[in-house]
Formats: C-alpha cells, sequence, structure tokens
C-alpha cells in the first residue's frame, strides 16, 4: 500500500487530541449531557462510569469497524446497536459481580449507556468509515474527551456538594465550626447542568476557534 | 453476495444475535455465583446494620455467625416451621400465599449479652418494592434499629428511605402501646408510624414523614405493620 502511514502519525494522532478540546463530545458537540448530570454527584461512580464508557465505546467502535464491510446497510443501525448493548449488559453483569456497591449507585445509568448519543455518534460517523486502528484512537480519544468533563465536574460537586473527594473528607472540621456549610444546591441535577456551562464558558472563552461568527 | 439482498440481511441478524446471545449467556453463567454472593453479602450487611455492627464484606460470613444465633422461620401461629431456611426464604414470594402458607423469617441475634429479633421487611412502594429489616430489643417492643432499602422511588424524595438519618428515626420507638398488656391484646400493638407533617420526639408510636414522598412514607407504615403483626403470636409466647 502506497499510503501506508504510521500507527501515530499526526493524523492518527488528531484522532486522540481533537476530542478532548477543539471537538469535545460534552462542551461542543454536546452529547451525553444525561448521564453527565445524572452521576457527577461524586468521584466515584463518575470515574466508573467513565471506564465503563470507555470500554464500551472502544470495543464496539472496533467491533464495527471490523465489520463494517460486511454490515448490511439497512440494518445497520439495529447491528450497532445490538453491539453496544451486547457490551453494555457485559460491563453490566462484571460489575455486579466485581464492584457491587458501585453497581447500586450507578444502576439504570449502566444501561442508559447503550443510549449515550456519543456512542451511536460516533459508530455512525466514524467507524463505519474507517479501520479498526482509527476507530480504536477515536473510540479511546472521544471516550476521554467524555471523561474529563465527568470527572471535573464531579470533582467541584463533591468538594462543594458534600466537601469531599472520592469519598475521603477534605474540608477540615473547622471550616465548619466557623460556620462553613455544604452546598447542597450542589447535589442536585440542575448545578451538573451549570457547572457544565460554565465549563463551556471557560473552553470557548480560552479556544479562539470555536467561537462562533 | 450481495449486501444489500434480503437473504444476506437475514443471514447476518441471524449469525450476529447468536453470536451475541452465546457470548452474553456465557458471562452470566459464569460470574452468576459472585453476584449472588454479592446479593447474599448485602442481605447479611443490611441484618448487622440494624443492630449497629459494621463489617468488612470479606469478613461479612464470619460476623453474621458470630452475632445472628438463631434464624428461623416461623408458621402463622407463632410455631417454628423446621423444614424450612430462613435465610432463603423470599418475603416476595411468601406474601403473596394464603396466610396459613406462609413463612415468617425471624433473626435472633446477641450481642454483649443481650438478646435481639430482626425482623425482614418487604412491601410495595410507590413505584416498585421497597424492603428492610427492623431490630427489637429483648422486650420485644422497643426498637433498636431499622434499615430500609427501595428499588425504584423517586430519587431525592422518596428514596430517601435508604439513608441512614431515616432508619435512625426508628430507634427508641415502640411497636405496643401499653408493653404490660402482651403482644395480643385487642389494640394494644400499634406500630410505628411515619407521619405526614412531622411528629414530636415524645411520640413514641412515629416518625416524621419525608416532604415528597407521602406515599412512599405511607407505604413504610404499611409494610412495617403488616408485616411485624405476623410475629406477634411467636413474640406472645416466648
Amino acid at each position: 500500500m502506497s499510503n501506508k502511514e504510521g500507527l501515530f502519525s499526526k493524523k492518527n494522532l488528531q484522532l486522540l487530541k481533537d476530542p478532548l478540546d477543539d471537538n469535545n463530545p460534552i462542551s461542543i458537540q454536546v452529547l451525553g449531557i444525561c448521564s453527565a448530570l445524572a452521576i457527577t454527584v461524586k468521584l466515584e461512580p463518575a470515574i466508573v462510569m467513565s471506564v465503563s464508557v470507555l470500554f464500551v465505546l472502544v470495543a464496539s467502535n472496533v467491533i464495527v469497524s471490523l465489520l463494517r464491510n460486511m454490515i448490511p446497510n439497512r440494518i445497520r443501525i439495529i447491528v450497532q446497536l445490538v453491539i453496544v448493548a451486547a457490551l453494555v449488559i457485559l460491563v453490566d453483569q462484571v460489575l455486579k459481580a466485581y464492584s457491587y456497591e458501585v453497581s447500586k449507585q450507578l444502576s439504570v445509568f449502566v444501561g442508559l449507556i447503550i443510549t449515550n448519543c456519543i456512542i451511536m455518534g460516533r459508530l455512525e460517523a466514524f467507524a463505519l468509515a474507517n479501520g479498526p486502528w482509527k476507530a480504536f484512537l477515536d473510540g479511546i480519544g472521544n471516550s476521554i474527551g467524555y471523561a474529563v468533563i465527568l470527572i471535573i465536574v464531579a470533582f467541584i460537586r463533591e468538594l462543594l456538594g458534600s466537601g469531599k473527594l472520592y469519598g475521603v473528607q477534605i474540608v477540615p472540621q473547622s471550616f465548619y465550626d466557623m460556620g462553613y456549610q455544604n452546598n447542597g444546591l450542589m447535589l442536585l441535577a440542575p448545578m451538573a447542568l451549570i457547572v457544565v456551562g460554565v465549563l463551556i464558558w471557560a473552553q470557548r472563552s480560552r479556544n479562539r476557534k470555536l467561537i462562533e461568527k | 453476495m450481495d449486501r444489500n439482498s434480503n437473504a444476506y440481511t437475514f443471514i447476518f441478524a441471524i449469525v450476529l444475535v447468536v453470536v451475541v446471545a452465546a457470548v452474553l449467556a456465557f458471562a452470566a453463567t459464569n460470574l452468576k455465583p459472585l453476584q449472588e454472593n454479592n446479593v447474599r453479602n448485602e442481605k447479611m450487611h443490611n441484618i448487622l446494620t440494624t443492630l449497629n455492627l459494621m463489617s468488612d464484606m470479606s469478613e461479612m460470613e464470619t460476623t453474621f455467625n458470630k452475632y445472628i444465633k438463631q434464624q428461623i422461620s416461623l408458621k402463622a401461629d407463632g410455631t417454628i416451621d423446621e423444614s424450612v431456611n430462613a435465610f432463603t426464604l423470599n418475603l416476595k414470594k411468601e406474601i403473596k400465599k394464603p396466610i396459613e402458607e406462609q413463612r415468617f423469617p425471624l433473626y435472633i441475634a446477641e450481642k454483649d449479652g443481650k438478646k435481639f429479633y430482626i425482623v425482614p421487611l418487604f412491601g410495595a412502594g410507590l413505584w416498585d418494592s421497597i424492603w428492610g429489616y427492623i431490630a427489637l430489643e429483648e422486650d420485644k417492643n422497643t426498637i433498636i434499629g431499622a434499615v430500609f432499602d427501595h428499588k425504584a422511588e423517586t430519587p431525592g424524595l422518596g428514596a430517601e428511605i435508604n439513608q441512614k438519618w431515616f432508619g435512625d428515626m426508628f430507634i427508641g420507638k415502640q411497636i405496643l402501646k401499653d408493653a404490660s398488656l402482651g403482644f395480643t391484646a385487642e389494640g394494644n400493638f400499634v406500630s410505628v408510624t411515619v407521619v405526614k407533617g412531622g411528629t414530636p420526639d415524645e411520640n413514641l408510636h412515629g416518625v416524621d414523614g419525608i416532604s415528597g414522598g407521602t406515599i412512599t412514607c405511607d407505604a413504610v407504615s404499611k409494610m412495617v405493620q403488616e408485616r411485624i403483626s405476623n410475629y406477634l403470636p411467636y413474640f406472645q409466647n416466648n
């Protein structure tokens, strides 16, 4: 093949980097918002959710990419759904077996990874038209882009909402004695939306490319 | 083969589904023992929590066996049915049976030389089932601890029943109006009710309800009342 490129050519690295900033699935494409609101009250579920999405997105991207020349066009969406659903059930079963407490916290949201628009979006837009290695990188890039936002939001919400990080008390008792109070509003879903909004604002004012004319 | 022909589409779909089913079935079968163990551990954890005992998940079995001295299944008349394993009784199924065929599991614990009675609870909440455990002191009247959990109550409202503060409100409450009259005297068993709008601390038979979670709270009251009432003959005779 004449146009063979290296595994980590500039173009391929772009696949990894783009979703982190310029094309972030949450803050730019505004996909996957539902889970970003629901499971970012604490860091732990946010991280487990990120890892689960990483697994599902990368695996489904690679599988769909491998099958891309075999999948009948008319049922491609259903085929994608079956693959994603199977992977999600796998994740759910593994969590129930090895991380029961976390799986209880995430409850329905693991199942709802199926409906996470990022996953179907990447399958339709990328995996169906590209080879497995590129699809793999694209999956990693996008799920990390998703994870970054989730973890930032969860960090802010857990710190201000419960004074803890990853379940460990951070705000010292002396602060509470002086009258400091946890912000209960941070624990409610609307604050996740506002935090995401603030992140988008910060990102846009920093990155000139993103400002619409 | 033509990728757009009906035959190809059908064959592809069938092969895909069979492969996926095989993978999932394999995973489910292999993970099942671990998952069942988790469910078992959680049950033990909940029972121990009512007595304010904490344990590592890995040592749950040992701690449980150390404190829980007896697990018995009761018949409706308060006699013990030796043939039934109390721990594996499924309350959800029991409740649907006619009353004389129901078996009621009871856990008897010993801690610091005192006896405690732990009654498992199960009932219908607003959206799906709710359940819990309630521990009574040696007098079988005063509540020493309670935990509740639910499958799908409204988050932030009814779902709060699984929080520690909700269960802790039951501590010190009593299920009998007058302890000296015994368990089976008419009208003496008043249970503990979750009261909408709140109730004073002195009320021995009521706890504060959750604003916005009234239906779930009523379900908790009903569940506590219904479940404990089945144990009264046993409590009276022992």
